[in-house]
C-alpha cells in the first residue's frame, strides 16, 4: 500500500463488501458458537426470521414507512428554513453577526433533551416528532451552511464584481453556485444525524415507527427484532445516502471534473 | 485627451495590532493616454498590484482620486475589465458561459450574446471549447477564456495583473503574440502589471518602473519598437537595449527589496 494511492473499482466493491462479510461471520462466530446467550444477542437467523414475522404478521412495513416520512418532513422544514438563512448569513456580515452567536449557542442544545418539553407542549402526534428532527439538525445546517457561503473564494467574487454584477446578483450568479455542491454535501451529512433523532423521538411517547418497535421489542427481551430494527435503519440510511450523492454529481457535474 | 488619470494616489494598509500604518503606495501620479499599452514594472511587493486594485476600483485609496474619462471611481464596474494571476473564470459556468458572463449582467439577449461568444472563441483560438469547463483547460487555455471574458463587454481600459505569471516560458510567450496582437487589431487602453521585463519591453508602448515597497514611481520609458511586433523583435539590438536599461533601473530596487 502506498499512501493516496487509488484502487480499482473492482477492488473498492470487493473491499467493501469484505468488511461487511467480515462482521457478519463474527456475529455468527459468537452466537452460532454460543459465546453470547440467546437472551442477550439474537445469532442472524433468528434475526431474519423474526424481521420476517414482523413485516408479515406486525405490519412493520407501515412503522417503517412512518419513520420516513417523519424524518424526511422534519428534516426538509429544516433545511427549507435553514439553507436560506445560512446563505443570507454567509453573504451578509450584518445578518450573520445578529445570528450566529445564538446559533451558536443552540447548536448545542441538544434535540432530545428537548422532548419532555416537545411532548408539553406539541403531544405526542406526528408535529413533535418533526421538531425534534427540526431542532436536531436545523441549527448545525445554518451554520454549516453560513461557513460555505461566507468562505466563496475572494477571486471570483472580485471577477464578477469587475464583469459588472452588482449586489444581489453577487449573491445568485457567484455566491450561491460557488457554495452549492458543499450546501449539498451538508445537507446529505445532516440528514444521516436527523436518522439518529428520528429514533430517539420515537423511543418516548409513540405509538408507531421504527423506534417504537425498538422499544416495544426491549420489554419482549426480542433481541433480532431489536437488531432487525436497527439494520434496516442502517440500509435506509444507505440507500438514501447513495441517492443524495448520486444526485449531488448529477446536479454539479463541474465540482467532480 | 488622457484617457485614465491617477492623481496624488496612496494607500496605506492599517497596521496589525496597533503599530504604525503599512505604507504600501506612496503618493503616485499617473496619466494613460486613449489606446496606451502602459505596463507597470517592479519587484514583488512593490505596489504595483496595489494600484491596478485601486484602479480597478477594488480597494479604495487613502489619498488622492482616480479619474476614467473624466469620471472618479469609487467601485469596481465594467467599464474596467479585469484579469487576475490567479485563475478567476467560474468553475461551474462552462467557457462560453464565462465569456458570457459579463454580457448577461449587462442585460443583453441571447441573440446578440451568441456571435459575441463564437467571435470570441475564435480569436483566443479555442472554437470547439465552448461547453469544456474551466477545469478541463491548461493554465494558458484558461487565461486566455479570462481574457476573452474581460473583453467581451467592450471595457473602456483592460486592466491585467500578471496574467500570465503562472504559465511556463513558452506558453508565455505565445500568450503575450496573442494579447498584442488583439490590441494590435482592436486598439484599447490597457494598463499591464508585470515584474517581467522581457514582457514589459514586448508589449508595451510605455513602461513605468516602479521602486521597491512602500512603491513610487521611478522611471518612465517610452518604447517605441514598431508595430506589429513580430517575437523575432525580442531577438533586435533595439530591443536588448531597452530591456538592459530597464534591467539597471530595476536592479537597484530588486536588491532593495531582497533586503527587506
Amino acid at each position: 500500500m502506498k499512501p493516496l494511492e487509488p484502487i480499482s473499482f473492482g477492488a473498492r466493491l470487493a473491499l467493501g463488501l469484505l468488511f461487511f462479510v467480515v462482521f457478519v461471520a463474527a456475529w455468527s462466530l459468537a452466537t452460532f458458537g454460543g459465546y453470547v446467550s440467546k437472551t442477550f444477542l439474537a445469532d442472524p437467523l433468528t434475526m431474519i426470521d423474526e424481521g420476517r414475522i414482523l413485516i408479515v404478521r406486525y405490519g412493520f412495513l407501515g412503522d417503517i414507512a412512518i419513520t420516513i416520512w417523519r424524518v424526511v418532513g422534519g428534516f426538509v422544514l429544516a433545511a427549507a428554513v435553514a439553507v436560506p438563512l445560512g446563505v443570507l448569513m454567509g453573504a451578509y456580515k450584518p445578518v450573520e453577526a445578529l445570528l450566529e452567536p445564538f446559533i451558536s449557542f443552540a447548536r448545542y442544545l441538544p434535540a432530545s433533551a428537548f422532548i419532555p418539553l416537545l411532548i408539553l407542549w406539541a403531544g405526542t402526534g406526528e408535529l413533535q416528532k418533526l421538531l425534534v428532527i427540526f431542532i436536531g439538525s436545523f441549527f448545525q445546517l445554518v451554520l454549516i451552511i453560513a461557513v460555505t457561503v461566507g468562505g466563496t473564494r475572494r477571486d471570483l467574487v472580485e471577477a464578477a464584481l469587475t464583469l459588472g454584477a452588482k449586489d444581489s446578483r453577487i449573491l445568485t450568479r457567484v455566491l450561491l453556485p460557488a457554495a452549492g455542491p458543499q450546501i449539498a454535501e451538508t445537507l446529505r451529512l445532516v440528514l444521516g444525524w436527523a436518522w439518529t433523532y428520528v429514533i430517539v423521538a420515537e423511543l418516548i411517547g409513540s405509538s408507531a415507527g421504527i423506534g417504537h418497535m425498538i422499544i416495544d421489542s426491549q420489554a419482549l427481551l426480542a433481541t433480532g427484532q431489536i437488531i432487525f430494527g436497527i439494520i434496516v435503519i442502517g440500509i435506509i440510511g444507505l440507500v438514501s445516502d447513495f441517492l443524495f450523492k448520486a444526485l449531488n454529481r448529477r446536479l454539479f457535474a463541474w465540482s467532480t471534473l | 485627451m488622457s484617457k485614465l488619470s491617477v492623481e496624488n494616489v496612496s494607500r496605506q494598509f492599517p497596521a496589525p495590532r496597533g503599530g504604525a500604518p503599512v505604507p504600501a503606495l506612496l503618493p503616485v501620479d499617473l496619466t494613460v493616454a486613449d489606446n496606451d499599452f502602459l505596463v507597470l514594472l517592479g519587484p514583488s511587493g512593490c505596489g504595483k498590484s496595489t494600484l491596478l486594485r485601486l484602479i480597478a476600483g477594488l480597494d479604495r485609496p487613502t489619498t488622492g482620486r482616480i479619474l476614467l474619462d473624466g469620471r472618479p471611481v469609487s467601485a469596481p464596474g465594467p467599464d474596467r475589465g479585469m484579469v487576475f494571476q490567479s485563475y478567476t473564470l467560474f468553475p461551474w459556468l462552462t467557457v462560453a458561459d464565462n465569456i458570457a458572463f459579463g454580457l448577461r449582467e449587462k442585460g443583453l439577449d441571447e441573440a446578440s450574446v451568441k456571435p459575441i461568444i463564437s467571435d470570441w472563441l475564435e480569436r483566443i483560438g479555442l472554437a470547439g471549447f465552448g461547453n469544456h469547463y474551466p477545469k478541463q483547460l491548461s493554465g494558458g487555455m484558461q487565461q486566455r477564456t479570462a481574457i476573452a471574458r474581460a473583453l467581451a463587454t467592450d471595457p473602456t481600459i483592460l486592466l491585467l495583473d500578471e496574467p500570465f505569471g503562472a504559465l511556463d516560458n513558452q506558453t508565455r510567450g505565445l500568450m503575450q503574440e496573442m494579447l498584442l496582437s488583439i490590441w494590435e487589431k482592436q486598439k484599447k487602453t490597457v494598463v499591464f502589471v508585470t515584474h517581467d521585463i522581457e514582457e514589459a519591453v514586448f508589449l508595451a508602448s510605455r513602461v513605468i518602473v516602479m521602486t521597491a515597497r512602500p512603491g513610487r514611481i521611478k522611471a518612465e520609458i517610452a518604447i517605441d519598437l514598431a508595430h506589429p511586433r513580430h517575437y523575432t523583435v525580442k531577438t533586435s539590438s533595439e530591443f536588448s537595449a531597452l530591456k538592459a536599461r530597464l534591467t539597471e533601473e530595476i536592479r537597484s530596487e530588486a536588491l532593495l527589496a531582497a533586503h527587506v
